[in-house]
């Protein structure tokens, strides 16, 4: 069982928490400005690397608020945890 | 190539089995190939085998980073069906089923095929109509498939408790000519039989960059054991497809997500079938070492570690100790996981991609075992011929461009 340090709950099991995908993927402000490529990216392409990874979690269980993490894909370690609305934490890997 | 029989067995048995030659060969890559295949798995493994034997393409390297069947195709749970509901789907898996009832005679490899049934069981009011649905969606794409009220579950499989549980049995969807098969053998079968028609599986190579000409066109493949020339490139890397195509420069619709199963100690024959549970979520059938094969559904996120939460087995257990309360007395021999490829719709892609000469079969997901024999089949078709096969010819990467998913994900009778 993983331990997940919510950025408002503390350290809390991983299955108080609800995995949300890929962080950092904006909805576009014009979608009907897009070609379909462009609104395809926006759904369904991922980077899903190997490494580290930012992507968003749900304390659906505690405070129930969501907050961005990054975590390597290869250990599952938890680099860092921050709340929605930050920017990612320059600490490398695939963006 | 050494041919199998019993007559074989007989001879070498008098020579003390000192007479049996390697499988394959361990070649050195050669300067370059008309195709390279990226992943030695049964997928892979057979997209070489159908290239060669339907194609007349025998100038193939398979490359693989570790050795031959040792991701998803050696950590599956073998189950083999056809019985999904879109028209597209049915048809797909139909073909590898087809295929499946005389790989052994076709690679002369026993891959022991065992139609011993896939049985998907219903537990309320909702499953019931559905699998009905699928039962008859099956029988208009020609697949067979029944339905069993729960009375009939019990007797062909007995073991299983209909009663007294929370979620009663209520019936069930049984397609007949599901069953399983022997995973490594399938590896080992396609492996051998490719080998035997010229195409060097090279194991052990790590796949670090994919070269592209100035027309974007694809050159051939940089190595841990250098560059390797090819015209054309098939990536059927599984779990790790995001990580090589990202080397061509194309963004995948895909997650990698661990997929656990787990095998208790050996016994008896003691379950005639497989059993699939998608409401209570588990699945179970016998290996033929006498195990109980048991899997879910996936790890909640993405991850290439090949291992998983425990709390998820935990929870496929007790599924099964509700379904067959005889096995809480079984004590589980192992657990392990593999990364499957996850697309938006969990159907696969076998296509072309914009890069020209490079083409994949990936998303498989959580079931891809069942269709290998069908998946290298058309793969090969579409890389000798430039072009999709009929079958195929839905499971494209412009689907998502263009708004035709192919949406199992909301429709399969699986355990997703």
């Amino acid at each position: 069982m993983l331990i997940i340090d919510c950025p408002w709950c503390g350290k809390r099991p991983e299955i108080e928490f609800r995995y949300g995908g890929e962080a950092h993927i904006a909805r576009p402000a014009d979608p009907s400005a897009l070609t379909d490529q462009e609104w395809a990216d926006f759904l369904y392409s991922r980077t899903n690397p190997k490494g580290l990874h930012a992507e968003r979690w749900r304390h659906i269980h505690g405070c129930g608020r969501y907050f961005n993490a990054v975590r390597d894909t290869v250990s599952d370690f938890f680099v860092v945890t921050y709340k929605a609305g930050e920017a990612r934490p320059d600490i490398g890997g695939d963006k | 190539m050494q041919k199998f029989s019993g007559f074989e067995l007989f001879r070498r048995a008098l020579g003390g089995h000192h007479g049996w030659q390697p499988q394959w060969r361990t070649p050195e890559p050669k300067a370059s190939y008309d195709v390279i295949i990226v992943g030695a798995g049964g997928h892979g493994l057979a997209t070489a085998y159908y290239l060669a034997k339907e194609h007349g393409i025998r100038n193939v390297a398979v490359i693989e980073r570790g050795w031959l069947g040792g991701g998803n195709t050696g950590r599956n749970t073998t189950i083999v069906r056809s019985n999904y509901l879109f028209d597209e789907s049915a048809g797909l898996y139909e073909h590898a089923v087809k295929l499946w009832e005389g790989l052994s005679t076709d690679l002369n490899y026993n891959v022991m095929y065992s139609a011993r049934g896939v049985l998907m069981l219903a537990h309320n009011h909702h499953d019931e109509i559905s699998f009905k649905r699928h039962v008859h969606s099956n029988r208009l794409n020609g697949v067979d498939n029944e339905w069993l009220n729960a009375e009939q579950v019990k007797e062909f499989c007995p073991p299983l408790n209909i009663k007294s549980m929370r979620y009663p049995i209520l019936g069930g969807a049984l397609q007949r000519r599901g069953g399983t098969a022997r995973h490594d053998a399938v590896a080992w079968g396609f492996a051998r039989a490719a080998d035997s028609r010229g195409v060097d599986i090279i194991q052990n190579c790590e796949v670090k960059g994919i070269r592209r000409g100035p027309d974007g066109a694809v050159e051939g493949v940089e190595t841990s054991k250098g560059f390797i020339g090819a015209k054309k490139v098939g990536v059927v890397a599984a779990g790790h497809t995001s990580v090589v195509m990202a080397m061509a420069g194309v963004r995948m619709p895909l997650e990698s997500y661990p997929l656990q199963a787990l095998v208790s100690e050996p016994v008896k024959p003691a379950f005639p079938t497989v059993v699939m549970s998608n409401t209570i979520h588990a699945y179970i059938s016998q290996s033929d070492k006498g195990e109980m094969v048991i899997g879910a559904g996936t790890d909640a996120y993405t991850s290439y570690s090949q291992r998983g939460g425990l709390h998820i087995t935990t929870h496929t257990l007790d599924a099964i100790c509700e379904l067959v309360p005889q096995f809480r007395r079984l004590r589980m021999l192992r657990n392990w996981g593999g990364i499957v490829d996850v697309t938006p719709d969990r159907s696969p892609i076998i296509a072309r991609t914009p890069v020209p000469g490079l083409y994949v079969n990936c998303g498989w997901g959580t079931g891809g075992f069942k269709a290998t024999p069908g998946s290298g089949h058309v793969f090969a078709h579409t890389i000798a011929r430039d072009t999709p096969h009929a079958i195929n010819a839905p499971f494209t990467l412009e689907r998502f461009r263009d708004g035709f998913l192919i949406d199992e994900a909301a429709a399969a009778a699986v355990a997703h």
